[in-house]
């Protein structure tokens, strides 16, 4: 278990250590930093001043332990629209993006993991069809034309929820039934396959031959089984909180992070960008910290140290 | 002529193993009938457009559909919205086509590499691999593009980096238990180079596999070039997509939806059926992939 635990973190690490690497490359490929940053008409005084601000007249590997160096104490620079601090920009849209993503989640497991299991457990069945057909439209509908839909009955055709903004609750509606059906339905029909793969394994053929109660069967073996390779995609869903609704809060106008890097892509307010790619990373590497966590808590065998065929994958 | 892989290989390849394998669904026939289609208009665009998709028609602007010049209706500077369509699938499918290749040909050579080698290269693709799973994508995609701007060539390199770590675990995977097997030794004691030995003796063998794959990973591309056009980060006007235009279109959802639903069905459409292909070809070449 500690062992297994201690790869994981090394691997969350890794991952950091990869973003930062990644933001570091593109920013050093897409050309002269300084350039970039103060605009092609900035005067040579301020270039070179930058320059040397910033370290960029040091040799590359230096450039590159001080950007760790500088990232460690949350020096993430200033937006060049308006000379503030990119933490701080990023960091007072986040709760907007919660009030989206956080019930959109909500409403992901309420109903997309019970559709999901009823659809196993009555394989076949008209449920089962219905939800699966959805659960293929849910794949298939790219979340802004399900928004846009969804604006063009509730908001154009009916009127009864405004189409974008971001004055009350009720504008918040669409955006999170938006971003909640389509990962539903997804959900659902991860949960109905893991659910199907567990119910086809001996120790439940073996569980109801020895009298087990069926119920008691899917309660005690079956779901808790089924648990682990769900337990992943809901860690992706919670790692995405931040950054999970790019689209739809940009098809609401909804001013949450999402909306600030698009803005910030469009405008290449490249410190903005950063800071919201490390902070993204961040939230993923902790997410799949914790469903790892998780899975020791859930899959006994990596409780128990059996964990290199685990590892291998 | 990439673009006739996906249907010749439905219509020949599942076809001899027995008799119920032979019958093809209905749904998995009209999803094949509308890729055709795709394809079709996507390969004779220019010539099926009845007019050039920038050109405006003052006299006719944000006419509905049905109208008799212009039967799926025009935008706001009166330009023909099925000309446009015509246009839109032809780049959508280029670019989802081309970063599709990309990725399966990187993925592909980055698990053989892994297989051939072992030891430590094998551990970074597969770290890297990791690394590209457990980020959004979409976002990584947002942050090249915010430091090198957009451009076509761009878009598809970029999107060409999509998926590849699914192909480079299956192709590693393959490879390897290709290693094991006896033909893959067998030509390699016969003097054949390791070039030779995976390209042309394991690759064959496990190009089913990798084509299922394809068709699985194909919308989820086709979705997220959309999404990039859609937020105007993707491809730039006056060149159209599916997604740009339904990004564009949106500002006239109240008066004139039609802009933006004809693309928007097309993108689901064409996801569903690949969906739908992908799902039946996996189910008759290759059950084990999930």
């Amino acid at each position: 278990m500690a062992r297994f635990l201690l790869l994981r973190i090394v691997r969350a690490l890794v991952t950091i250590v990869l973003v930062v690497t990644f933001a570091f490359v593109v920013l050093r490929l897409s050309g002269d930093p300084a350039q970039i940053i103060l605009g092609p008409e900035a005067p040579p005084e301020a270039i070179a001043a930058f320059r040397k601000a910033w370290g960029l007249d040091d040799p590359i590997w230096l450039q590159y332990l001080n950007y760790f160096g500088a990232i460690a104490q949350g020096e993430l620079g200033r937006s060049m629209r308006d000379g503030r601090s990119a933490i701080v920009l990023v960091t007072e849209r986040i709760p907007l993006t919660l009030a989206l993503t956080v019930p959109a989640l909500i409403l992901k497991l309420g109903i997309g993991i019970p559709a999901g299991i009823y659809a196993a457990l009555h394989r076949g069945s008209l449920a089962d069809r219905i939800v699966m057909a959805l659960a293929v439209a849910g794949f298939t509908v790219p979340s802004f034309v399900l928004g846009l839909t969804l604006v063009l009955v509730f908001a154009v055709q009916l009127g009864w929820l405004p189409s974008g903004g971001q004055d009350s609750w009720r504008h918040a509606i669409l955006p999170i039934l938006t971003l909640g059906i389509g990962g539903a339905a997804v959900l659902a029909r991860f949960t109905r396959s893991a659910m199907l793969e567990v119910l086809g394994q001996p120790y439940i053929r073996a569980a109801s031959a020895k009298g087990v109660p069926w119920h008691q069967v899917i309660w005690k073996h079956a779901l808790p089984n089924a648990a682990i390779p769900t337990v992943t995609i809901v860690g992706f869903m919670v790692g995405t909180l931040i950054a999970g609704a790019v689209v739809v809060e940009s098809v609401f106008s909804w001013p949450g992070v999402g909306r600030l890097l698009v803005v910030a892509v469009a405008n290449r307010d490249l410190a903005v960008v950063q800071c919201i790619l490390l902070l993204v990373a961040a939230t993923m590497v902790v997410s799949n910290l914790i469903v790892d966590f998780l899975y020791g808590f859930l899959d006994p065998r990596l409780r128990s140290g059996a964990e290199t065929a685990k590892a291998e994958t | 002529m990439t673009d006739q892989t996906l249907p010749a290989a439905t219509a020949g390849e599942p076809i001899e193993h027995s008799a119920r394998a032979r019958r093809i669904p209905l749904l998995v026939w009209i999803a094949i009938g509308w890729l055709v289609a795709m394809v079709i208009i996507a390969l004779f665009a220019e010539a099926l457009a009845p007019y050039r998709y920038t050109a405006p028609d003052l006299r006719n602007r944000l006419a509905p559909p049905g109208h008799a010049l212009h039967w799926l209706g025009t935008d706001e500077l009166g330009r023909d919205v099925l000309s446009r369509l015509f246009i839109s699938i032809q780049i959508s499918l280029l670019i989802a086509f081309g970063a599709s290749l990309i990725s399966a040909a990187l993925g592909t050579i980055l698990g053989f590499l892994a297989a051939y080698f072992r030891g430590f290269i094998e551990q970074v693709v597969l770290m890297l691999a990791d690394f590209q799973a457990s980020m959004p994508f979409l976002i990584l995609a947002l942050s090249v593009l915010a430091f090198f701007g957009t451009s076509l060539v761009l878009l598809v390199c970029l999107m060409g980096l999509f998926g590849w770590e699914r192909y480079a675990r299956i192709a590693r995977g393959l490879a390897i238990s290709a290693n094991a097997q006896g033909y893959a030794a067998a030509v390699g004691q016969l003097g054949a180079s390791p070039f030779r030995i995976y390209l042309r003796h394991v690759l064959p063998n496990i190009a089913s596999t990798l084509i299922v794959m394809m068709t699985l990973v194909f919308p989820e591309v086709i979705l997220l070039e959309s999404a990039l056009s859609f937020l105007g980060l993707g491809v730039q006007p006056p060149v159209t997509s599916l997604g740009n235009m339904v990004g564009y279109g949106r500002e006239y959802i109240t008066r004139a939806p039609w802009i933006m639903l004809a693309p928007a069905v097309t993108i689901v459409l064409t996801t569903l059926a690949v969906s739908i292909l992908g799902d039946h070809l996996r189910d008759k070449l290759d059950p084990t992939l999930r």
